[in-house]
């Protein structure tokens, strides 16, 4: 029996390596200087997928949420095995918190229509919620199963995985369909396939399509640029290199449900992380130095 | 959700596991008797599962004025949906203004599906938890104690602050270990209500077919004295000279995640925002640099001791001692001198 799979995937910036450029003068964190990155641990959600597909045949769909530049994620779901991507872009769901994501994924996946598994990352480095997999399966009426470490069985319509939950890890058994959110530790993630990125490196999103036109062709008249889109994407479409784009309105997304009014929690204060140079002891590296810092240690009986 | 309800209880969610309270819920219950305090309400525990009603008395001596105890068979062992419903029907019960879980894994399993089917608000991971007022940007329209949800975020390289005015309960997990755990007053006095959900038409669409638990071999919480390497260590054979020096001191051993990335010791040893929170008496640090996710999970300690050779590393910035030098010749030196006041 094949399954049919939905993976959840997101570009973050890199906040492990956040160099002094990233930081405003405000002390808050200026995201366009970060690297974008592939989510780590939604690239495990992505081979999870992908080893379903390759063990008991099927599809995975990839999905993001996000600007016209998290099509970069898309084509690396692409490059490693994913058979259809699909960006979810729209102004109206910008500043969106987890439940409002939750909620638009949600409603993306709806309209994908049938699948078996939905996968998604246990958490994203920028955020750290580990909200969204459980908001979207909650939306959907389905169950979770979080910290997915490894697929024990899978026949017929019943799937059995182990979670990893810190002190020690669980079985369990459910009727599909339902969602896990994947751990780094479940399985070494394949590199992209050098054919695939030779072939899927065109493939493009309307949204990124009506960009390059508009470079291309400053002097153009609108009329002719969006004649020029249309012929560019049909091109792509009939090539099978096109990144499905979806507005609220192809998802039927309620408004009110999305972006900031959707949204019960408002940042209210943001502060950058400033070290408390209070000053220290400086204890030069000698004998005599650290005897005297034991002792103080011992006096003021924070030893023995 | 509920509607803004500026009398209602500050509530916790109890997590217990083989009939033992988890230590992250007697830490909320420490900081909700704080908050609801300062609101003038009262606390409420939520303590699902299957003959667990002794666990109240603990619940209760550490602030809780009622626990809401509901006991099924199917709550014996966790699962996310059973669990669900027992809360979101308290909640739509009694319209508590605040619900706290601890950040643990079943926490932030449990905490969003809840958040999702009452369409309120969730902040992850909070480090502290304060009661304070809010101006909308736009109206003006000033809230008026609300719970200020403080937490990390971007890598732990900002500080957030985060509010939920209109689509209550105000709800938040918060991460183990950084809420003091109180002692617990055994004569406080509460209620116990017995509390009935509707189990008839349940769907059991998850069963449990195996559960195996470790028992916690390191026990970095607990300890008072923590010695800690990292990537500066050098090699698994180096880091014998941590493990000496938390021997003559015995102290428990700690790492960074560069120790453990690098094969030194094993995971469970480290400290810091993927591992664990501590806050001893005093932290040895040695050939760590500070990356804040580290100081994130060390900071509060009462007395830190960083050893490093660069004497820019970030680590000093929270040190009270500081060693500018080689750890491989300090360390023995360390060791030698605490011999000697022996
Ligand atoms: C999402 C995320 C979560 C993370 N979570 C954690 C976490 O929970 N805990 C954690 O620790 N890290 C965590 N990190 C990693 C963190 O960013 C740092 O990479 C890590 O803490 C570095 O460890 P280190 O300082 O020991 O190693 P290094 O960065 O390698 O620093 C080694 C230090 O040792 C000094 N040194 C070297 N040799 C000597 C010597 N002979 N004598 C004295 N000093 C010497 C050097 O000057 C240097 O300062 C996380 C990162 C990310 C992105």
């Amino acid at each position: 029996m094949a399954y049919d799979s939905i993976v959840c995937v997101k570009q973050v910036p890199d906040t492990a390596n956040i160099t002094g450029d990233a930081m405003k003068d405000d002390g808050t964190v200026n995201r366009s200087a970060l690297p974008a990155i592939f989510n780590p641990d939604d690239l495990h959600a992505l081979e999870a997928a992908l080893q379903v597909r390759d063990r008991f045949g099927g599809t995975v769909t990839a999905i993001t949420m996000g600007p016209l530049s998290a099509c970069e994620v898309l084509r690396d779901c692409l490059y490693r095995g994913a058979d259809r991507v699909i960006l979810v872009n729209d102004r109206r769901a910008a500043a969106s918190d987890t439940l409002a994501t939750g909620y638009i994924l949600a409603q993306a996946v709806r309209k994908i229509g049938n699948c078996d598994l939905i996968w998604a990352g246990r958490q994203a480095i920028d955020g750290d919620t580990a909200q969204v997999g459980p908001q979207m399966a909650e939306k959907l009426g389905i169950p979770q199963v979080t910290y997915f470490e490894a697929l024990v069985d899978l026949s017929g319509r019943t799937i059995r995985v182990r979670r990893n939950v810190g002190n020690g890890y669980e079985v369990l058994e459910a009727r599909l369909p339902i969602l896990l959110t994947v751990l780094d530790s479940a399985n070494e993630t394949r590199p992209a396939a050098a054919k695939r990125v030779m072939r899927f490196k065109h493939a493009r999103s309307a949204g990124e399509i009506t960009n390059e036109v508009a470079a291309n062709m400053p002097a153009a008249s609108s009329a002719e640029k969006e004649a020029e889109a249309a012929r560019l994407l049909e091109k792509l479409r009939a090539a099978g290199l096109r990144i499905e784009q979806w507005s609220l309105d192809d998802v039927a997304a309620d408004l009110r449900r999305c972006g900031m009014s959707g949204s019960p929690t408002k940042v209210h204060r943001v502060q950058s992380i400033v070290l408390t140079k209070e000053g220290y002891t400086e204890i030069p590296p000698s004998e005599e130095g650290v005897g005297r810092m034991i002792h103080e240690l011992v006096v003021d009986h924070t030893l023995g | 959700m509920i509607e803004p309800n500026p009398k209602g209880e500050v509530w916790i969610f109890a997590e217990q596991e083989d009939e033992h309270l988890s230590e992250t819920s007697l830490e909320l219950c420490s900081k909700a008797r704080e908050l609801a305090d300062r609101l003038g309400v009262k606390v409420g525990a939520v303590l699902a599962g299957w003959n667990v009603r002794e666990l109240s008395y603990r619940l209760i001596a550490h602030g809780v004025d009622k626990v809401y105890y509901v006991y099924d068979t199917l709550l014996e062992y966790y699962r996310t949906l059973p669990y669900a419903r027992v809360v979101c029907q308290l909640i739509t019960r009694h319209k508590p203004q605040i619900v706290l879980f601890g950040a643990t894994p079943l926490g932030r399993d449990l905490a969003p599906r809840i958040a999702s089917e009452m369409r309120s608000g969730l902040t992850a991971d909070c480090t502290d938890l304060e009661i304070g007022d809010y101006t909308e940007p736009k109206t003006k329209a000033v809230h008026k104690d609300l719970l200020m949800q403080i937490r990390p975020a971007f890598g732990g390289n900002i500080i957030a602050t985060i509010v939920n005015f209109d689509r209550w309960p105000q709800m938040a997990t918060v991460r183990e270990g950084v809420m003091p755990l109180g002692d617990g007053d055994p004569r406080r006095s509460g209620q116990i209500i017995e509390e009935k959900i509707e189990f008839s038409d349940f769907e059991q669409s998850v069963r449990l077919i195996e559960r195996v638990r470790e028992k916690r071999k390191v026990n970095l919480k607990g300890a008072r004295i923590i010695v800690a390497g990292g990537g500066g260590v050098g090699s698994k054979e180096n880091f014998k000279l941590i493990h000496d020096l938390a021997g003559v001191l015995g102290g428990a051993v700690g790492a960074s995640r560069a120790a453990v990335d690098g094969g030194f010791i094993s995971k469970e040893h480290q400290v810091g925002q993927t591992g664990t929170t501590v806050r001893p008496a005093l932290y040895i640090a040695c050939g760590i640099s500070g990356a804040v996710q580290h100081r994130a999970g060390m900071e509060e300690s009462a007395k830190i001791i960083a050893i490093n050779w660069d004497k820019e590393a970030p680590i000093f910035g929270v040190a009270h001692y500081g060693i500018v030098g080689d750890l491989t010749k300090v360390i023995p030196m360390m060791i030698r001198a605490i011999r000697e006041k022996e």
